[in-house]
This record gives C-alpha cells, sequence and structure tokens, in this order.
C-alpha cells in the first residue's frame, strides 16, 4: 500500500530542470526521506505534491487522489512543515493554531482539545500564549510541526525539518518524527541534506541529485550495497604489518597513514566484526603490538559519494529564505 | 465555487486581530483625511463659493462626503499590502495549502479590508458631525453605509489584484498611491464635476469612486450629480467585476 506515488515528474524553471523525471513510492506508515545537496530539488517536489506547484510533465499521487485532478483531496489528506517559517508571528502559539484548525474546518469541540493534544506532542502548552515573535528558532519549529498534526492528515511533510537548529534541539526534533510516526500512525515524508538525519530517522530514503534519483532504498541496504566496513589499527611498526597483510584476500584494500607517535593502518573489509579478531590473531602470531583497533561502518555520505563523485557539501541557503529568515528575525526583537 | 464559512470567519477574524494590535495604523490613517478635512473644509468654506453648490449648504458639508471616499480608497487599496506582506513572511503558504476554495480566501481578505476601511469610514464621518457637519438623517447615514462597503468591496479587491501581480511592498505602495491619486482627484470629492472641460468629465464618468462619492454625497447632504440608481448600479457592477478577477487571479498564485 502506498501513500505516494509519482511517475516521472518534472518540473522546469525555464531550461532548468529543477525535477528531471521523478519517480518514486512511498509506503504506508514509514518514514521516507528525500535526501540529496541544496539545489537538489527537494523542496520542488514537495511543493508539487502539496499542490503548491504545478509540475511541468508526469504523474503523481498523495493518498490515491491526483495532485492536478483531485487538489482538494490531496490538501486534507495532507499536513506541511515548510522549509521556511510559514507562522504568523504577530499571532500568539494558540491563535496560529486556532487558525490553522478553523480553516481546515475541523469541529469546534476538536478543535479546543487538539489543539491542547499537539501543544503538549510538541512541549509547548506554557508558551501557547505568548506572541509567536517572542519563541525561539526551535519553539517556532515545533509550533510549524503541532499546526502540521492539527487536521489529522494521513501524510505530514517536512521540508529540512532541522535546518538552522542546534544540536539538541535537533535530536528533541528527531524525537517528536518517530513519536509522532509511530503513536497517530502518520507516514512522514521529510527532505534533509543531514546524510545523519536521514541515517537516523528514515526507513526507506531516495537519494536525489539535479533533479534526479540516483537511489532509492533503505538506508542500510544503500550502505551495504557499496560494502566494505573499514578498520582501522593503530601499530607501532605499521609499514612491516602491512606486507604481512598482503598476504589475506578478506582484506579488499589498505591504507597507512603516518601520525607522530605511531602508525595508523586502514583496511577495507567486508563484514568488519568477524574480521577484527582474524587480524588480532595475525597480528598476536607475528609480534605485533596493536594499541587500539575502531570499526567504522559506511554512512550515506559514502553513498553519496559513491554515486555521484562528490561529497555533499553545505552550501549556502538561498537568497531569498536567508531574506525571509532576516525579516523574521529582525521582527522578533528582544526576548 | 463553494463557500467555506469557517475559512471566511477565521481569515476575516486575523485580519480584525492585527489591525486591533497595530493602534498606530488606526490613528495614521485617520489623520490625513481629517487635515484634509479641517484644513480645506474650513479654509475654503470661508473664501470661495462654487456656484455648483446650494447656497445653504456649507463647503464642508460638500467635503466631508468627499473625504470619507477618499479615505476608503486609500485603505481599501492599501488592503492587499497585507497580502505581500504574508508572502513575505511566509504565512500565504499556509493559506493557500489549506484545502479551501480560492474564492473564500479572497472573500475572507477582502471582508477583512472591508471593515478596516468601513471603521476608518464610519469613524471620519462621526468627527465630521463633531465638528459640525450637517447631514441628513439617520436614513441618509444608513444609506451611506451601503456606499461605504461597496467603495470599500471594489478597492479591496482591486488592491488584491495588484497584490497577485507583485512581490515588492515599496512598489506596491508607490503603484497604488500612482493610481489612486487621480482616482480621488477626479472623483468630485474635492469640487463640483459639472463645470469640467469636457475631456475631463468623460474621465471622471469612467472613474468608479465618482459614483461612490455621489453615492454618499446624496445619502448625507442630499445633493447629487447623478441619480442613486445609477451610483448603485454602477457600484454593484464594479465590486462584482473586481471580485471576480481577483478570485481569478489569486487561483494563480504559486508561492515559494
Ligand atoms: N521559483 C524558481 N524559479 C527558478 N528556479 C527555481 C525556483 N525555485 C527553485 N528553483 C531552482 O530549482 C532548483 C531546485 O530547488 P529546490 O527544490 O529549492 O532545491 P532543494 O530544496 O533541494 O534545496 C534550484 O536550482 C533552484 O535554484
Ligand atoms: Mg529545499
Amino acid at each position: 500500500m502506498y501513500s505516494i506515488k509519482t511517475d516521472k515528474l518534472t518540473k522546469k524553471y525555464g531550461d532548468l530542470r529543477a525535477v528531471d523525471n521523478i519517480s518514486l513510492n512511498v509506503k504506508k506508515d514509514e518514514i521516507f526521506g528525500l535526501l540529496g545537496p541544496n539545489g537538489a530539488g527537494k523542496t520542488t517536489i514537495i511543493k508539487m505534491l502539496a499542490t503548491l506547484l504545478k509540475p511541468t510533465s508526469g504523474f503523481a499521487e498523495v493518498c490515491g487522489y491526483n495532485i492536478l485532478s483531485d487538489q482538494d483531496a490531496v490538501r486534507k489528506s495532507i499536513g506541511i512543515v515548510f522549509q521556511n517559517p510559514s507562522t504568523d508571528i504577530e499571532l500568539t502559539g494558540r491563535e496560529n493554531l486556532d487558525f490553522h484548525a478553523r480553516i481546515y474546518n475541523m469541529d469546534k469541540d476538536v478543535r479546543q482539545e487538539r489543539i491542547d493534544e499537539v501543544l503538549d506532542l510538541v512541549e509547548l502548552s506554557d508558551k501557547a500564549d505568548i506572541f509567536v515573535k517572542n519563541y525561539s528558532g526551535g519553539m517556532q519549529r515545533r509550533l510549524e510541526i503541532a499546526r502540521g498534526l492539527m487536521h489529522y492528515p494521513n501524510v505530514l511533510f517536512l521540508d529540512e525539518p532541522t535546518l538552522g537548529l542546534d544540536a539538541q534541539t535537533r535530536r528533541s526534533v528527531w524525537e517528536y518524527i518517530k513519536r509522532l510516526n509511530k503513536d497517530e500512525k502518520i507516514t512522514v515524508v521529510l527532505t534533509t541534506h543531514y546524510m545523519d538525519e536521514a541515517d537516523y530517522l528514515c526507513d526507506r530514503i531516495v537519494i536525489i541529485d539535479h533533479g534526479k534519483v540516483i537511489a532509492h532504498d533503505s538506508p542500510a541496504n544503500l550502505k551495504n550495497s557499496i560494502g566494505k566496513d573499514i578498520i582501522s589499527l593503530q601499530v607501532a611498526d605499521g609499514k612491516n604489518f602491512l606486507n604481512t597483510l598482503t598476504a589475506f584476500d578478506f582484506i579488499k584494500g589498505m591504507e597507512l597513514h603516518d601520525e607522530s607517535l605511531y602508525e595508523s593502518l586502514y583496511l577495507s573489509v567486508e563484514d568488519g566484526e568477524r574480521m577484527i579478531p582474524r587480524i588480532m590473531d595475525i597480528a598476536h602470531k607475528e609480534g605485533v603490538i596493536v594499541q587500539s583497533v575502531g570499526l567504522r561502518k559506511p554512512t550515506l555520505e559514502d553513498v553519496f559519494l559513491h554515486f555521484t563523485g562528490r561529497t555533499i557539501r553545505d552550501q549556502d541557503t538561498g537568497k531569498k529564505e536567508h531574506f525571509q529568515r532576516m525579516v523574521r528575525e529582525r521582527m522578533r526583537g528582544t526576548r | 465555487m463553494k463557500l467555506h464559512f469557517n475559512a471566511i470567519y477565521i481569515i476575516w477574524l486575523r485580519e480584525m486581530t492585527r489591525f486591533f494590535r497595530a493602534k498606530s495604523r488606526v490613528i495614521g490613517s485617520l489623520a490625513m483625511p481629517l487635515f484634509f478635512l479641517v484644513i480645506l473644509g474650513f479654509g475654503f468654506n470661508a473664501s470661495i463659493r462654487f456656484s455648483d453648490i446650494p447656497p445653504e449648504i456649507d463647503y464642508i458639508d460638500f467635503l466631508a462626503p468627499g473625504i470619507i471616499g477618499m479615505a476608503l480608497l486609500f485603505d481599501s487599496i492599501s488592503s492587499g499590502l497585507t497580502v505581500l506582506m504574508d508572502k513575505q513572511f511566509g504565512f500565504l503558504k499556509e493559506i493557500m495549502v489549506a484545502p479551501v476554495d480560492r474564492f473564500s480566501i479572497v472573500i475572507g481578505k477582502t471582508a477583512g479590508g472591508v471593515t478596516t476601511a468601513l471603521i476608518q469610514g464610519i469613524l471620519i464621518l462621526l468627527i465630521s458631525l463633531v465638528i459640525g457637519v450637517k447631514i441628513t438623517g439617520v436614513v441618509g447615514f444608513l444609506s451611506a453605509i451601503v456606499f461605504m462597503i461597496l467603495i470599500s468591496v471594489s478597492f479591496v479587491c482591486l488592491g488584491l489584484i495588484f497584490a497577485s501581480k507583485m512581490e515588492d511592498m515599496h512598489g506596491f505602495q508607490l503603484i497604488t498611491r500612482l493610481f489612486a491619486f487621480p482616482v480621488f482627484l477626479l472623483s468630485g470629492a474635492f469640487f463640483p464635476l459639472d463645470n469640467l472641460p469636457v475631456w475631463l468629465q468623460y474621465l471622471t464618468y469612467m472613474n468608479p469612486l465618482t459614483y461612490g462619492v455621489d453615492g454618499l454625497r446624496h445619502s448625507l447632504i442630499g445633493i447629487t450629480q447623478f441619480s442613486v440608481t445609477l451610483d448603485l448600479l454602477v457600484l454593484v457592477c464594479f465590486s462584482t467585476l473586481m471580485i471576480i478577477l481577483s478570485t481569478y487571479l489569486f487561483s494563480g498564485i504559486e508561492v515559494d
């Protein structure tokens, strides 16, 4: 059962193919990630799925409703947290939620109850009645998440949910996302350019670059598909040990780095956990003294590098977004 | 097309909340029309006689409906600014992604703009009474409110039309002011139109505010250039056209 299906979805801005023949599917009740560097086309995809932007060509369905011919039904089924702030900072948190509840035509008796419920979920109950301009960035973000949940959507879109938040707030937003995916039985589609975020949160992801899908699977499968774990060893006489190890087939690659006091040896192997004891055995027999051992699994960063030959860089956010943030920052005044 | 009353109500309520929280805006926008009324009113009253104004009517009585029309024009058209602010601050996305017919959004926005304009119009009318402007009576007062509403609907929607085609707030203010000045100068707000050169008279006939001011004047002081029926007819047609056009243009907004 799919919550979202797209087929060759495309959006052109002049000559730029911001979204280029994207076909993907999102399963019901999963956390799905659109991962890619800035300018990859993630926001454009979300906006098309949310009926805010018309595709140039291609097809997309959200909860079984066509995004072009059944806009109202799509809008009813989704909640969305935009990349850029979209609350009314001249209103209080509660007033923002009340606006949302009414514009989504929620019944009077559920309205109040639901407002308290979502405020509680994002731990803003005690700040509900102060103006949003006096909220911190993290509080604003949480309010937007609460608002996106108000009308019991089947799918929640989160566009860069933790952009610009400090490490601690990011963690707590992650926990909210996990919790509401479980508790509210909601399909979550999030975009991010943070590898660790996608890895930690998502059941499945697509990696997008220059508007194109370059991989579509679970993070674990993607990492396994490029194979090899990396074992690092700190040894006193690396060169000798390296020569010894060349005789063993299970080691697929080696690198030696000189670091002042000792030498570090990086071995790339499959199934790293099982290989460490074997390597220790060999070291023991050769009389090599190992100071320490480390094991690193490939990350999504390595996956991205593998498929594109580049690393994901954290480029500047767009000029306009920057401006919107600045204006709001200024309006917030002193706290 | 379907009316979503909950949505209309909350869009209207938000405009009201923001309006009443910005007290300086209320006072600021009352000041200019009142300056005009007091200075021009008492100034001309003493020294100039327009031959087209019946002798029993003071110039300031003649002027007051015109000033109300002017205040409505400027306040209404500037309510398009709230749309641009919502664009700038991102809130327009929240509105546009909601499962609500675009017509209802326009109606809600219009209701908000009309109410704020109406509050100002009525305040100016009351202040005019205090400073000695004479009006015909209660029926006139009520019929003036009908005209105030029609004028406001027309120009609030016109403001929305401008706003749906623009991004920049300063640009919007510049353009709408450029547009509004000739409209109010050629509406008969300040002087009777009968003795204008013929080509200018034609321009005034094409100006919807002319009929608004004429209707207000008929309601409040009982003199009229056209007939009230014509005034009503023109304004109803024009405001309907503006609502349709602004809904159409609003539906085409893509927010980013
Ligand atoms: N309104 C627009 N007009 C022209 N180009 C745009 C517009 N919106 C986005 N783009 C371009 O489309 C590409 C994808 O943008 P976006 O979807 O915002 O990327 P992401 O969200 O992945 O950072 C970028 O190159 C961006 O500059
Ligand atoms: Mg983006």
